[in-house]
C-alpha cells in the first residue's frame, strides 16, 4: 500500500530518527556527533530550564484543561438538554471556531489585549481604568486566555457528545423521584457524561503541552513554554540531541497522560453496561 | 410544566455568554477591518475600506497566498491519490497491522505538532527532500492523510454493500468496480474531504515552521507581519481567510452529511 510507504518514511521514521539522534552528543561547537550516550537526558534532568519548564508547562496545561471544561460544561448543557430547535445549528457554531484558521484566533487577542487594544481602549473610553493594563497583552494571562479559547471547542464537543448520550428517560426518573435539576446533575448527569469530561480535558491538556504559538505571539519574556524551548533547541541554539531528548521527554509524558485518561475513562463509563 | 426558572436562566446566561467568547474575537477582527485608524482601538471613529486597498497591494502577502493555494492543491492531491486507495483496502480487507496503520495515520493530529516538526525537519534530508516548500508539501500530505483516511473511511461504512456485489455479479473487474461504481457514489464525499484538506493546508503552521526555506506561506507571512508590529492589513487579510474558510467548511460538512 503506497499510504504505508508514505507513512514509513515521511513520519514513522522522522519520529524514530529523533529518539535516535536524541542519544547523540554536540561538540562544543555545536556540532552534532552520531553516537549512543545519555548526556542530552542527563542535562536535560539537571537543568530546572528543562525540566522545570516541562512541570510548569503541565501546570499550566491542567489549568487550560480546567477553565476549557468549565466553560465547556454550561454550553454544551444548554445546547444538549435545554435548546429544542435548531440544535445541529448550535453544535456548527461550536465546532466552527475549530476550523478557523490558528493564526486568526491568536491575532485576535493580540489587537483585543494590546496595550492600545479594543479592551484597554474601552475601559477607559467607559471610564473603568484611566490608562493602559500593561499585563493584557505578552504575559502569561494572555497566552493562557488565548489557549483557553482555541480548545475550548475541542473540549466542548466530547462533552456535548456525552451528554447527549445520557437517555432522557434516566433523567426524567431522577426528576420524579424528587431530586432537583441541581441533585439531578451532579448525581446522575456529571457521572454519567464523565468520560467525555475526562476526554475532553485531555484533548486540552495534550493540546497545551504541545504548543509553542501561544506562548511565541501572546507571551512575555517571562513566558516560556517547554514546546519553545525545543523549538528554540532546533533554530538558534541548534543544539539537535538535547530538542530530541526534551521532544522525546514531551511525548513520554503525552503517551502517560492519554494512557491514564484512557484507564479513568474506562472506569467512569457506566452508561454502556448500565444504559444497554 | 417547565416554566421560567432562576437555575435555567442561569445556565442559558452562562451558555450564551461562552459562545460570545468564542465568536467576539471573531467579530473584532472582522469589524476592526473596516476602521480607517492605524490601531486597532475602541471606539471606531471612521468606516473605511482602506485595509483592504493596501492588501491587495501586498505583494509580499499576494505572493504568500499563491504559495499556499499551491502547496494546498498540490498536497490534496497526491493525500487522495494515496489515502482513497488505503481507506478502501482497510475498508474492504482485513489483514494483520490494521490497527497499527489506523494509529499512525492519525499520529500527525494527535501527537504535538512540534515532535512531528522537528522529527521531519531533523529526517527529510535523509530522504533527499531538502528543507524547503517540497518538504512543507511532503509535510501537508502526511497529515492530510489522516484526514483523507478517516473521512473516506467513514464514507465507506455507509456505502451499500450490495451495490458492489451487484457490480461482480455483472461481471466487472475489481478496478472497474472501483472507478466506476464505488468512486461515482463517493463522489461528495471527497469533494467535502477536499475541502476540509485545502482549508486545513492553508491554515497550517507547526509543520510548516520547520521545513519552510524562501517564499512564507499565508499563515507564515501573517505570522511575519504580527512580529513587525500590528497592522490592520491583518485584520482585511484574516476576515477574507475567515469568510473563505467558514464557507467551505460549512459546505464540507453539508456534504459529507449527504447520502
Amino acid at each position: 500500500m503506497p499510504l504505508v510507504i508514505w507513512l514509513l518514511i515521511f513520519l514513522v521514521f522522522p519520529y524514530c530518527y529523533i529518539f535516535i539522534q536524541s542519544f547523540f552528543e554536540t561538540d562544543n561547537f555545536g556540532k552534532t556527533i552520531p553516537g549512543v550516550s545519555l548526556d542530552s537526558y542527563k542535562r536535560a534532568f539537571s537543568n530546572s530550564l528543562y525540566i522545570g519548564t516541562i512541570f510548569r508547562t503541565l501546570m499550566y496545561a491542567v489549568l487550560v484543561a480546567i477553565i476549557c471544561i468549565l466553560l465547556s460544561l454550561p454550553l454544551a448543557y444548554w445546547i444538549a438538554f435545554k435548546v429544542k430547535k435548531n440544535k445541529t445549528f448550535m453544535y456548527t457554531l461550536i465546532a466552527l471556531p475549530l476550523w478557523v484558521s490558528y493564526i486568526i484566533r491568536a491575532y485576535a487577542w493580540k489587537i483585543i489585549l494590546g496595550r492600545e487594544g479594543v479592551l484597554n481602549t474601552f475601559f477607559q473610553w467607559a471610564h473603568i481604568t484611566d490608562k493602559p493594563v500593561e499585563y493584557f497583552l505578552y504575559s502569561t494571562f494572555s497566552t493562557i486566555v488565548c489557549l483557553v479559547y482555541i480548545l475550548t471547542p475541542f473540549v466542548a464537543i466530547p462533552i456535548y457528545t456525552a451528554f447527549e448520550q445520557i437517555p432522557k428517560s434516566l433523567i426524567e426518573a431522577a426528576k420524579d423521584l424528587g431530586a432537583g435539576s441541581f441533585t439531578t446533575f451532579r448525581k446522575v448527569v456529571f457521572p454519567l457524561a464523565l468520560p467525555g469530561i475526562i476526554s475532553g480535558g485531555t484533548f486540552a491538556l495534550v493540546l497545551t503541552m504541545g504548543d509553542f504559538l501561544s506562548p511565541l505571539l501572546l507571551g512575555g519574556p517571562n513566558t516560556l513554554f517547554i514546546s519553545n524551548i525545543v523549538q528554540n533547541l532546533f533554530g538558534t541554539s541548534n543544539d539537535r540531541p538535547l530538542g530530541s531528548a526534551v521532544g522525546i521527554l514531551i511525548l513520554l509524558l503525552i503517551f502517560l497522560i492519554i494512557a491514564i485518561a484512557a484507564r479513568a475513562e474506562k472506569k467512569y463509563s457506566s452508561l454502556k453496561s448500565n444504559a444497554r | 410544566m417547565k416554566s421560567f426558572s432562576i437555575k435555567n436562566f442561569f445556565v442559558g446566561f452562562s451558555a450564551i455568554a461562552v459562545l460570545l467568547f468564542l465568536y467576539f474575537p471573531l467579530a473584532v477582527i472582522v469589524l476592526f477591518s473596516f476602521n480607517a485608524d492605524t490601531v486597532s482601538s475602541f471606539p471606531i471613529k471612521h468606516f473605511s475600506l482602506k485595509w483592504y486597498s493596501v492588501l491587495f497591494s501586498d505583494v509580499e502577502l499576494l505572493r504568500s497566498v499563491g504559495t499556499s493555494i499551491t502547496i494546498a492543491v498540490i498536497s490534496t492531491l497526491i493525500a487522495l491519490i494515496i489515502g482513497i486507495p488505503a481507506a478502501y483496502t482497510m475498508h474492504k480487507y482485513d489483514f494483520k497491522g490494521k490497527k497499527l496503520i489506523d494509529k499512525i495515520v492519525l499520529m500527525p493530529i494527535t501527537l504535538p505538532g512540534i515532535v512531528t516538526g522537528v522529527a521531519m525537519l531533523s529526517f527529510f534530508p535523509f530522504v533527499g527532500v531538502k528543507i524547503s516548500l517540497t518538504a512543507v508539501a511532503f509535510g501537508h500530505v502526511t497529515f492530510l492523510c489522516a484526514i483523507v483516511v478517516t473521512q473516506m473511511l467513514a464514507r465507506f461504512k455507509r456505502l451499500d454493500p450490495y451495490l458492489e456485489q451487484a457490480a461482480y455479479d455483472l461481471g466487472a473487474t475489481p478496478s472497474a468496480t472501483f472507478f466506476k461504481v464505488i468512486l461515482p457514489n463517493i463522489k461528495t464525499a471527497i469533494i467535502g474531504c477536499v475541502l476540509l484538506c485545502l482549508v486545513l493546508s492553508m491554515d497550517e503552521i507547526p509543520v510548516t515552521f520547520f521545513l519552510i526555506a524562501g517564499n512564507n506561506t499565508l499563515p507564515l507571512e501573517i505570522y511575519a507581519m504580527m512580529r513587525r508590529g500590528i497592522t490592520p492589513e491583518v485584520n482585511a487579510i484574516s476576515t477574507l481567510i475567515f469568510i473563505f474558510s467558514t464557507a467551505a467548511i460549512l459546505l464540507s460538512l453539508k456534504l459529507n452529511k449527504e447520502k
